[in-house]
């Protein structure tokens, strides 16, 4: 763990954060359903998938992977929404599933993809 | 102004997130530290949310989306999972996948106060 390891993790978790916060202002508020998480996630599941596959290393991970596609994506959030729609069944279930589901299959399809190159 | 305190403690999330992932279990194949942030991140962010209603917004987006939403992570839980089931470590990965999910779920229930319904 060096400076320059911390600085490239904490600039680029920088702009992660603000990227969701962000995509969540624009996506979020149009339905129930926490559109703006669930493309983060989705979509920084598909990056990072990619980036392994790719075998990217040193200071490119910390950056990329660590940094901004770690702080892009969350958990926290997510759950404190799914908590929040406990009272709709089925948006509930359809939150559930497209998160879970759709960032495993995504991340594999990354992967995959990136081992292609 | 919100995205310059939800930037700076989202950074900070993220260093959180790296220090303890190179001290505990670095070499482990099961992903400890993945799942020790995503679950304390879960705790905190479920009992900050529904207590701090009359705090100012900036403090509880600098907290809750910033430094919270960048300490816990979704991409790394997703490929964690996929590396195990890759290196055959089935077993590990639906242990990963169930302590992820089903503990994430319960631990953000338990730190709700219930009276809160945002």
């Amino acid at each position: 763990m060096t400076l320059i390891s911390l600085i490239a993790v904490g600039g680029a978790g920088f702009l992660g954060a603000i990227i969701r916060y962000y995509t969540s202002e624009k996506l979020n508020k149009h339905t129930k359903i926490p559109l703006g998480t669930l493309f983060v996630n989705i979509i920084g599941s598909f990056m990072l998938g990619l980036l392994c596959g790719l075998h990217v290393e040193g200071i490119y991970y910390l950056m990329i992977g660590i940094g901004l596609l770690g702080a892009l994506t969350t958990f926290s959030t997510l759950n404190v929404e799914l908590i929040k729609l406990q009272k709709y069944r089925r948006l509930y279930y359809f939150y559930f599933t497209a998160t879970y589901v759709g960032g495993l299959l995504v991340a594999f399809i990354g992967y995959m993809l990136g081992k292609v190159f | 102004m919100n995205y310059l305190y939800i930037g700076v403690a989202g950074g900070l999330g993220a260093i959180c997130r790296y220090i303890i992932g190179i001290f505990l279990a670095p070499q482990s194949t099961f992903p400890f530290s993945t799942l020790l942030v995503n679950w304390i991140g879960c705790f905190v962010l479920s009992f900050i949310l529904s207590r701090t209603e009359r705090f100012s917004l900036k403090l509880r987006l600098a907290l809750g989306t910033g430094f919270l939403g960048s300490f816990t992570t979704f991409s790394a839980f997703s490929m964690e999972t996929i590396q195990l089931i890759e290196q055959a470590h089935i077993l590990l990965a639906m242990l990963y996948l169930a302590s992820s999910i089903i503990g994430s779920i319960l631990l953000t229930n338990l730190a709700w106060k219930k009276e809160v319904d945002e």
